[in-house]
C-alpha cells in the first residue's frame, strides 16, 4: 500500500435514502412525489425489498391493497411504482458512515465515494435480538439460530436449518417459522414465551400455532442449553411473577434445534455515529412530527425507527419521512427539530413522534404496556384533552395510531399519553 | 441423528501424502504454545508436525481467554512463570509485527482498595522488579485517574508492559508462518497412543487410525496434557480444569477503558478475579470466573456465574445496557493445581531422562499466552539435544496480509483496495463490517480449515451483536460457491457440530441465485 492514495469520488445529492426495503421504497417514491427529481436509494442486498423478499407468506398489504400479498408480491407493488418514477439504486452498496451534516461513505464493488446529501432518510430496518441479549445458561453447540435468519436460509438459500424443533420467544417471525418448517416436515415441538402473553399477532397464533397444534406455552422460557457438537435438547420452566424459573417444574424437551424469536432491535449504529439523540425504549432516533432526527436534514422512519406490527404502517410513516425530506432538501422547511414534547405516561411503553410542532395535524403512533380490554387512549395538554380514542383490545404486539387536530394544540407546551 | 460431515475436512491435511509420516520433531497440541513451538523450529531444517485434536488450531484454551499480555509481576521470582513471562512479553513487539497480529500497550492499573490490597501491592511491586518487569510504578489516586478517569481508590500498581493483543490472531499466525516455513499441521487427528519404537523414537496413533513417527514429541496439549504424556507412561501429573467464563459486550462501549484495571490479587484465588477487559476489536470482556470442573471440554456458561459477572459488570460499569451483552463464552484453565489447594502451581517444561526424546509441557495455564515464544526458544535448546538444528536458509519471518481490517482502515486506503480488487466493496458481515475478500481470504486459509470458528477467528464475521443472524447465510453462499459444500458439511467448530440439517428441497444445478 504504497503507492499514492487516489481522493475519494465525491456527489452531490438532494435526497438521499439509506435502505430499500419497505420503508426506503415507500420514502423514496413520495421523495420523488414531493418534487424532488434527485432522489437516490442506497441498498446494501442486490435487489429492492428488504426482508420482504424472505417473508413468502402472505398477510401483506390487508390495509393498503385490501389483499392479503405475499412479502415479495408488497414489495413488487412498490418497485414497479419506484422504476416507473424512474428513482436511481445503488445496489449492492452499503454506508460506511454518516456524520450529523449528511456526509456519507459508501462501499460497493463498483467503488468506495462520499455523498454529501441535502436530505438523508434512514430506513436501515432492524435485526433480531440474539443469543446474547437473553443470557441462557448451558452449552454452545451449533442448531440455535434466529427465526428471521433461520427464515432466510430456508426460503432463500434451500437451507434446512433443523428437524426437531423447539422456539423461544412468541415473535412473529417465530409464529411464522413455526409454521413454515411444520410445512417442510420438521416437527416443531412448541413454543415457549416468557411473558404471560404472546408477543405476536393473535392471527399469527390462530394461523400459525393453533391451526397446526403446535402449543404455545407462555409464561415459560428455556433455562438450559444441551448438547456437545449440536443442539440435543433444552430444558425449559415456568417463570413466576418475577421472571424467575420455578425450579419444581423444569423440564427436558429434546431437540436438534432451537430458534429464537425474542425481539426486533431498530439498527441504528449509522444512527449513533452521526451523534443523533436516541429514544431509550424504541432504539430508534427520537423524531418530531416530521420525522425529523435532532439532526437538521436527517429523518427516520419504518423499523429503523421503531419496531413495528405490520408493514402496511411501515409504508404510510415512511412516505411522511419522505415527503418531509423531499421538502427540507428544497429549503421549504428547512428549521430544527420543532418543540412541544410529547410524553408516554401511564400505561403507554411508548409514544411517537416524541415532539411536535403544534402547527399541523398528526398521527401518534404507540405500543402498551401490558394487553388491555376497553381502554381508552387519551393525549392531553395539562388537563385539557386534545385527543382520545377508545379501543376494545389493546395489546403490546400491536401498535395503536391515533390522529390529533392542531386545532386543539393551540396555546400547548407539552402533551402527555396515557391509557385510561 | 446422524452427521457426516466430517470427510469433508480430511483431504486439505492429506496433501503431504500418505500415512504414515515420519517427523523429526512431533508437536501435540495446536494451541499457542505448540504452534509457537512449531513456528520457532521452521527456523531450522528440521521435520515438524503439529498434530492437533480439534478442526483448527487455537480452539482449545488459546483462543478463549482475555488476550491480555502479562507483565510479570504476580510470579514468584525464580520460577519458570516469572522468567518465561517477562522474557514472553519482551518478545511480542517483534513477533506481532512479523506476524501481522494486533497488540496494543495499554498498561495496567492493578488497584488496591484497602489497606491489606496496599501491602499487596508493594510486595508485587518488589517482586515485580526482582522478575526484570520493566516500569513498574506505584502511583496515587490523582495519577491513576490521568491514566483512567473515574477509577477509584488511593494507590494502584502501574505495569507498563502489560498488553492486549489478539490471541486468535497470534496462534493463527504462528501455525500459518511455521506452515509456510515447511512445518505440517495434521488437523482433526486426536492422539490415543504413543510408544516408543523399538530403536530410538517414538509411534503416535490417533483416533482415526493413522499413525506418526517421531524422534521427539512435544506434549503441548494443555488440558489434555496429563492424558497425553501418561499414554507415553509418564504418571506424575494431573490436570484440573478451572473454567473461566466471560461476557462480551458490545463495540458501544469501545473506548470506556484506556487501560486494563484489575483488583489486587487475593491470597490462593485460582485467578485474578472478574475484572474487565478491553480487546484489540474494541469489544469489553467481563470476566473470568474461576470454577473448577471435571470435564476439560465443558465450555458451558452456568445461570449464576452469568448472573455474577452481570452484577459485577454493572459495579465497575454503570453504562451497561442489556443490549450491549452480545455473547457469552468460557475457557477452562489447565491447573495443576486441585480445588483443595487453590492458587497456581509453576509451569512444568521438562525434557524427560526417562523417556528419551519426549519433551513435556504441563500446568501451562495464565501467563501461557504472554510466554508462549520464549516456551518455543527454551523447548528448542530442549530439541536441540536431540535433533541436529541446522538453520533453514528460506525461513520467512513475516506472514502476509495486514493486522488491520478492511473496517479499521483509513478512507482513502478502502477507496484503494476497492478499485484493485471489488471483493473489498462487498459487506459480508455488517456488524463488523467484514468484506467479501476478507471472508474468501479467512476460507482459503493455508491450515485449510473451514468451520465457522475458523472463519470467525480469522475475519470477525459473526462475532458482531448480530452474532451471525445476517452474515452466516452469506457465508453459507460462499462456501457452497468455492468448496461445492452441502449444507450439511457447513460446522460450527466440532466435526458433530454442523449448522444445517440438509436442503430444503433437492438442490437443482444453478437454481440458486
Amino acid at each position: 500500500m504504497n503507492e499514492k492514495t487516489s481522493a475519494i469520488r465525491t456527489e452531490r445529492r438532494d435526497v438521499v435514502v439509506i435502505g430499500g426495503g419497505p420503508a426506503g421504497l415507500a420514502a423514496a417514491i413520495a421523495a420523488r412525489e414531493a418534487g424532488c427529481r434527485d432522489v437516490l436509494l442506497i441498498e446494501r442486498d442486490r435487489l429492492l425489498g428488504g426482508i420482504l423478499n424472505q417473508c413468502i407468506h402472505d398477510g401483506f398489504g390487508l390495509l393498503t391493497f385490501k389483499e392479503a400479498l405475499s412479502g415479495p408480491e408488497y414489495a413488487s407493488r412498490f418497485i414497479a411504482r419506484f422504476d416507473e418514477l424512474g428513482i436511481e439504486a445503488k445496489l449492492g452498496t452499503i454506508v460506511l458512515s454518516l456524520s450529523s451534516d449528511r456526509i456519507l461513505e459508501v462501499s460497493a464493488m463498483g467503488g468506495y465515494e462520499r455523498i454529501e446529501a441535502k436530505a438523508v432518510v434512514l430506513a436501515m430496518g432492524c435485526r433480531e435480538r440474539a443469543r446474547g441479549a437473553i443470557s441462557i445458561p448451558g452449552d454452545r453447540p451449533s442448531g440455535i439460530i434466529t427465526a428471521g435468519a433461520a427464515q432466510n436460509l430456508m426460503n432463500l438459500e434451500n437451507i434446512m436449518v433443523g428437524k426437531n424443533i423447539a422456539i423461544l420467544g412468541s415473535g412473529d417471525i417465530g409464529l411464522i417459522m413455526a409454521r413454515r418448517m411444520t410445512l417442510e416436515g420438521a416437527h416443531v415441538q412448541a413454543v415457549f414465551e416468557i411473558l404471560p402473553y404472546s408477543s405476536g399477532l393473535p392471527r399469527n397464533i390462530q394461523q400459525c400455532l393453533n391451526d397446526y397444534d403446535i402449543p404455545l406455552f407462555l409464561n415459560t422460557t428455556v433455562t438450559e442449553i444441551r448438547g456437545a457438537g449440536r443442539l440435543e435438547g433444552v430444558k425449559v420452566a415456568q417463570v413466576g411473577q418475577d421472571r424467575s424459573p420455578i425450579p419444581e417444574t423444569e423440564r427436558y424437551v429434546p431437540c436438534d434445534t432451537l430458534l429464537l424469536s425474542v425481539g426486533l432491535i431498530p439498527e441504528n449504529e449509522l444512527t449513533r455515529e452521526a451523534g443523533i439523540v436516541m429514544d431509550a425504549v424504541t432504539s430508534g432516533a427520537r423524531v418530531d412530527d416530521a420525522f425529523m432526527t435532532s439532526a437538521p436534514g436527517i429523518f427516520a422512519c419504518g423499523n429503523a425507527l421503531h419496531v413495528h406490527d405490520l408493514v402496511d404502517w411501515v409504508s404510510v410513516e415512511a412516505a411522511e419521512a419522505g415527503r418531509r425530506a423531499a421538502l427540507f432538501a428544497a429549503g421549504e422547511k428547512n428549521e430544527s427539530q420543532r418543540g412541544i414534547p410529547v410524553k408516554p405516561g401511564e400505561g403507554v411503553r411508548y409514544s411517537l413522534p416524541q415532539s411536535v410542532s403544534g402547527e399541523e395535524d398528526f398521527t401518534l403512533s404507540l405500543r402498551v404496556t401490558a394487553p388491555w380490554r376497553n381502554r381508552a387512549v387519551v393525549v392531553r395538554s395539562g388537563e385539557k384533552i386534545v385527543a382520545r380514542k377508545m379501543a376494545r383490545r389493546l395489546h403490546p404486539a400491536e401498535m395503536m395510531r391515533i390522529d390529533v387536530e392542531k386545532k386543539n394544540l393551540v396555546g400547548c407546551t407539552s402533551l402527555g399519553v396515557t391509557l385510561e | 441423528m446422524e452427521y457426516n460431515a466430517y470427510s469433508q475436512y480430511v483431504s486439505p491435511w492429506k496433501r503431504w501424502g500418505d500415512v504414515p509420516f515420519h517427523y523429526d520433531v512431533l508437536i501435540i497440541g495446536g494451541g499457542v504454545v505448540g504452534c509457537a513451538i512449531a513456528r520457532e523450529l521452521s527456523r531450522f531444517q528440521v521435520k515438524t508436525a503439529v498434530v492437533e485434536k480439534e478442526l483448527d488450531v487455537g480452539f482449545g484454551t488459546s483462543c478463549r481467554n482475555s488476550g491480555v499480555l502479562h507483565a510479570g509481576f504476580n510470579y514468584t521470582p525464580g520460577t519458570l512463570r516469572a522468567y518465561l513471562c517477562v522474557k514472553g512479553n519482551a518478545l511480542m513487539d517483534e513477533l506481532c509485527r512479523d506476524l501481522k497480529v494486533k497488540i496494543r500497550r495499554i498498561g495496567k492499573l492493578t488497584v488496591a482498595l484497602d489497606k491489606d490490597d496496599e501491602a499487596t501491592l508493594h510486595r508485587l511491586k518488589a517482586q515485580g522488579d526482582a522478575n526484570g518487569v520493566p516500569g513498574l510504578e506505584l502511583i496515587g489516586g490523582a495519577r491513576m485517574r490521568t491514566i483512567q478517569p473515574g477509577v477509584e481508590g488511593a494507590l494502584a500498581l502501574y505495569s507498563p508492559s502489560s498488553s492486549i493483543l489478539s490471541p486468535y490472531a497470534l496462534t493463527i499466525g504462528l501455525a500459518e508462518n511455521a506452515l509456510d516455513n515447511g512445518a505440517h499441521f495434521h488437523l482433526g487427528q486426536e492422539v490415543v497412543s504413543i510408544a516408543q519404537s523399538a530403536g530410538s523414537g517414538w509411534r503416535v496413533g490417533t483416533a482415526s487410525g493413522d499413525s506418526f513417527t517421531a524422534e521427539v514429541i512435544v506434549n503441548a496439549a494443555g488440558l489434555y496434557a496429563a492424558e497425553v504424556c501418561g499414554m507415553a507412561g509418564i504418571m506424575d501429573y494431573h490436570i484440573y480444569p478451572c473454567r473461566g467464563e466471560y461476557y462480551v459486550l458490545d463495540k458501544r462501549l469501545n473506548g470506556t477503558l484506556n487501560a486494563l484495571i484489575y483488583p489486587a490479587p487475593k491470597k490462593n484465588s485460582p485467578g485474578l478475579g472478574i475484572h474487565l477487559t478491553p480487546t484489540v476489536d474494541g469489544n469489553i470482556l467481563i470476566g473470568p470466573s474461576a470454577q473448577y470442573l471435571d470435564d476439560p471440554a465443558d465450555y458451558g456458561c452456568s445461570a449464576c456465574v452469568m448472573e455474577d459477572l452481570r452484577r459485577e459488570g454493572q459495579n465497575l460499569l454503570p453504562d451497561i445496557r442489556v443490549t450491549d451483552y452480545i455473547r457469552s463464552f468460557s475457557g477452562n484453565r489447565a491447573k495443576r493445581t486441585p480445588p483443595s489447594v487453590g492458587g497456581n502451581a509453576d509451569f512444568v517444561i521438562e525434557d524427560r531422562r526417562d523417556k528419551e526424546g519426549f519433551i513435556n509441557l504441563l500446568g501451562i495455564e495464565s501467563p501461557g499466552l504472554t510466554s508462549s515464544p520464549a516456551i518455543a526458544l527454551m523447548v528448542r535448546e530442549m530439541v536441540e539435544k536431540h535433533v541436529v538444528l541446522r538453520p533453514n536458509p528460506s525461513f520467512n519471518p513475516l506472514r502476509q496480509g495486514s493486522a488491520l481490517f478492511f473496517s479499521e482502515l483509513p478512507s482513502e486506503e478502502k477507496a484503494d483496495l476497492i478499485a484493485k480488487n471489488p471483493n473489498y466493496g462487498e459487506i459480508v458481515c455488517r456488524c463488523e463490517k467484514i468484506t467479501k475478500q476478507e471472508i474468501l481470504d479467512a476460507i482459503h486459509n493455508p491450515l485449510g480449515a473451514r468451520t465457522l470458528a475458523s472463519i470467525k477467528y480469522r475475519a470477525r464475521a459473526s462475532m458482531g451483536r448480530c452474532q451471525g443472524g445476517f452474515c452466516i447465510p452469506r457465508i453459507a453462499r460462499i462456501l457452497r460457491d468455492e468448496f461445492g459444500f452441502r449444507p450439511e458439511d457447513f460446522l460450527k467448530s466440532g466435526a458433530s457440530s454442523p449448522l444445517f440439517v440438509g436442503n430444503v428441497r433437492p438442490a437443482e444445478a444453478g437454481a440458486h441465485r
